[in-house]
């Protein structure tokens, strides 16, 4: 049997030098330091990344996109496949689990100023990824064709139409035509299951590559620590000791999210009824609530310009200025370095307050 | 050139539309206190004013006319006061000239006053009794609108209302001899419920039974039929059961024997049987073979309502345990219909078809408690799954830990 498997390896070594990769990955190290804890974020993101595609792959060997099926097709799963509700369940908890921790990873590196030079492009293609997961959760949310995805899909594709010159086309586009449709459903499956989880994984391998290339950033004040007392400087092995301790990070999520899944499992509520009225006080899953409540609180018109409006390019700036932060981490010529800290405080304060009040107000 | 004949044009139809609608009755009339004022708000929202139709109209006289003299000659056919008993004639004058209600009304009917002729109404009103109702009793005079507004008097919310301001007044009433009690009974009634409660404009009011213009007191070999024209499938069953020829031989009216007429309370369960509030009783006596037949019936009704209840309990315990019973609460509806279908079929007075429809409610309800059931077992096969898991991975951690610190002790 051992022979075998020394058979095994050395037909593998021959043709990919697994010693070589051994002897690199026993090179690796990982920086310990006072903040290594938030180093595990970005791998639990990857983990929850991870279970979206084997649960969502599952939930595609029943699901039927369809105005008239899709409904009942999940209320099947949820229903009649064994475990079916258990995949249903952590599916959509993940999705929420996943949210929070790349909002989490993003405002960790934001802080420790992980985006500095050379990892300008690791940042962006965070940035990036963080905006593709958001539109997984809106296109996903659709999918159970329920009231309340149903009417939430409606508000949510409204908000993109107040922009000038490409707000109507770009409603066009979503809905795939004036209003909710199976139409729109199956365009929101297309980008849910084949577009979208394309570009992301593109954008992931781009991602976990460039950490790989350039390992684990140091924050400023511990670098700065470390190079007066180069004693200080402390290490771990990536593998197998980082790669444990991540190992126990991503068992502690799955539990969470069993528990989850088993406690609260995820609703189906009723089907869709294009005819009925809007339910009262729908809202939109809670990482766009903090957008849904500015545009609600925003008034009708600024300056005389449509408030809505501005309301959205105010997003968009955010947006821009969050992807191209790295290159705005300077001293000169208007000190934005020292801004940038305080002003993550305030729109991380922002978006928590807003949340909050879009979650209690009616 | 084209401009100043446009204007020209919209001038000329500007003064003979104003000479078409010149009301100057109003001039003076809008000021006067009551009896002889109306108020120009009044006159705007009359639906013959807004049809274009002056004072003159069933006054007589020249609206037109600024002068008061000439406006109220009787050389223009000034008639001043309408008496009461003028009214229906005068009324009629218009509303049964088909010729002229197509201009302003075609839908309207114009067989108004030929109905009120053979009302009860308009055959006092024929024999010269100035106190029964005419046109504008129920219509009102002068703020006249249409049935379809609100505000009218004859819209279905306020014609037991306008009925009531006669048939209510005791002392009203006392020549003719009739009870005056309707409207307090109407008041407790389910069709009432229906009506100002539900906002069912086509829940049951006075004239739904009694008819309007045609109003009569319907005899007692009709009154069946006046409920049967909503409660179609309760009638037919009646005319098949044997309750209809005992009935007839007792001299009891159909329906309103058991349900009543004016304070038709809503209909339950308690109704069959031999308890406290049951109808049936008031004929049956203990032991007797009706008697034990409405018993079973009412015990049938009784376990549906039972089964779908604790069903339904289930149901939604399961439900707000998280587990999905959406297709189990879909199919209860089934066996509420069944439920609904036994209490029309009480009308058959038949314990054996009765017997079929909760039979089937039962079956149903039956299935929908075994899903409930299921929903339970499955929720608690759950907990225990989560239990294993749970301790499953907090092993893991702690083998995982102590082989991390075994690891870096080294």
């Amino acid at each position: 049997m051992a022979t075998r498997a020394t058979n095994v390896r050395g037909w593998f070594d021959d043709r990919f030098h697994l010693d070589d990769l051994k002897a690199l990955a026993k090179k690796k190290t990982v920086p310990l330091h006072r903040y290594s804890y938030w180093y595990f974020l970005g791998g639990m993101t990857l983990f929850l990344f991870g279970v979206q595609v084997m649960t969502g792959a599952l939930l595609l060997l029943y699901y039927r996109p369809g105005a008239d099926e899709a409904f009942e097709s999940v209320q099947f799963i949820m229903t009649q496949v064994q475990f079916g509700w258990l995949i249903r369940s952590v599916h959509s908890w993940s999705a929420n689990l996943l949210v929070f921790m790349a909002f989490a990873h993003l405002f960790s590196v934001l802080f420790l100023r992980s985006y500095r030079k050379p990892r300008e492009l690791t940042w962006m293609s965070g940035v990036l990824l963080l905006i593709l997961m958001l539109g997984f959760g809106f296109s996903g949310y659709l999918l159970p064709w329920n009231t309340l995805s149903y009417f939430a899909t409606k508000v949510g594709t409204e908000i993109p139409a107040q922009i000038p010159v490409i707000g109507r086309p770009v409603l066009l586009f979503l809905r795939g035509g004036e209003d909710i449709t199976g139409s729109t459903l199956t365009r929101m499956f297309g980008l849910h299951v084949a577009i979208l989880p394309a570009i992301a994984t593109l954008l992931i391998v781009l991602h976990v590559g460039l950490i790989q290339w350039f390992g684990m950033s140091v924050p400023p004040g511990v670098e700065a620590a470390w190079a007066k007392n180069p004693g200080e400087r402390r290490e771990i092995r990536f593998f197998p000791n980082f790669v444990l301790r991540e190992l126990m990070a991503w068992y502690v999520a799955l539990g969470l999210l069993g528990t989850l899944a088993a406690l609260f499992p995820w609703t189906l509520g009723v089907k869709a009824d294009p005819f009925a009225p809007a339910p009262a006080g729908i809202k939109p899953e809670w990482y766009f609530l903090f957008m849904f409540q500015t545009l609600k609180l925003i008034p009708a018109k600024i300056f005389g310009m449509d408030g809505e409006m501005l309301g959205i390019l105010a997003f968009g700036v955010v947006g821009a200025v969050a992807l191209l932060l790295p290159f705005l981490d300077r001293e000169k010529p208007f000190h934005t370095r020292r801004w940038i800290t305080g002003l993550a405080c305030v729109f991380l304060g922002y978006m928590a307050a807003m949340t909050v009040y879009g979650w209690v107000a009616k | 050139m084209t401009v100043w004949l446009v204007a020209a044009c919209l001038i000329v139809c500007a003064v003979l539309a104003a000479a078409q609608t010149k009301n100057s009755c109003l001039d003076c009339h809008s000021n006067l206190p009551e009896p002889l004022g109306v108020s120009v708000e009044t006159y705007s929202q009359n639906i013959h004013a807004q049809k274009g139709l002056t004072c003159a109209a069933c006054h007589g006289g020249d609206a037109t006319a600024d002068d008061p003299e000439k406006a109220m000659s009787r050389s223009a056919g000034w008639k001043g006061k309408i008496e009461h008993k003028q009214v229906p004639e005068l009324c009629a004058s218009c509303h049964a000239n088909a010729e002229l209600m197509k201009k302003y009304n075609p839908g309207l009917r114009v067989d108004q006053f030929q109905q009120y002729k053979t009302s009860v109404h308009g055959q006092r009103w024929a024999k010269g009794d100035a106190k029964v109702a005419v046109c504008t009793d129920c219509h009102g005079v002068h703020e006249l609108r249409p049935p379809s507004d609100p505000r009218s008097k004859v819209h279905p919310t306020n014609i037991a209302t306008t009925c009531s301001r006669c048939h209510a007044d005791a002392e009203y009433m006392k020549p003719y001899g009739i009870k005056t009690d309707q409207f307090a009974k109407y008041q407790e009634s389910v069709h009432h419920e229906a009506m100002t409660v539900r906002g069912d404009l086509s829940a049951p009011t006075c004239t739904t039974c009694h008819g309007n213009h045609g109003a009569t007191p319907p005899g007692v070999a009709n009154v069946t039929n006046v409920c049967a024209n909503c409660h179609v499938f309760q009638a037919q069953l009646f005319a098949t059961s044997p309750h209809k020829a005992a009935f007839a031989a007792a001299g009891f009216p159909g329906c309103v024997t058991c349900h009543r007429n004016h304070g038709i309370k809503h209909p339950g369960d308690h109704m069959i049987g031999m308890g406290e509030k049951a109808v049936c009783k008031n004929c049956h006596v203990d032991g007797d073979a009706g008697a034990q037949q409405a018993v079973t019936m009412h015990d049938e009704l009784a376990t549906l309502a039972a089964a779908i209840a604790a069903s339904d309990e289930l149901l939604t315990h399961a439900e707000r345990q998280g587990m999905e019973v959406s297709q189990a609460k879909q199919q209860e509806t089934q066996a509420r219909d069944a439920l609904l279908k036994a209490r029309v079929t009480v009308h058959t007075f038949s314990e054996k078809e009765l017997k079929k429809d909760t039979d089937a409610g039962l079956a149903i309800a039956k299935q929908t408690h075994a899903a409930g059931e299921q929903a339970m077992v499955e929720w608690r096969y759950r907990r225990v799954g989560l239990g294993f898991s749970v301790a499953a991975i907090a092993l893991v951690l702690v083998g995982l830990g102590l082989y991390i610190r075994n690891l870096e002790q080294k």
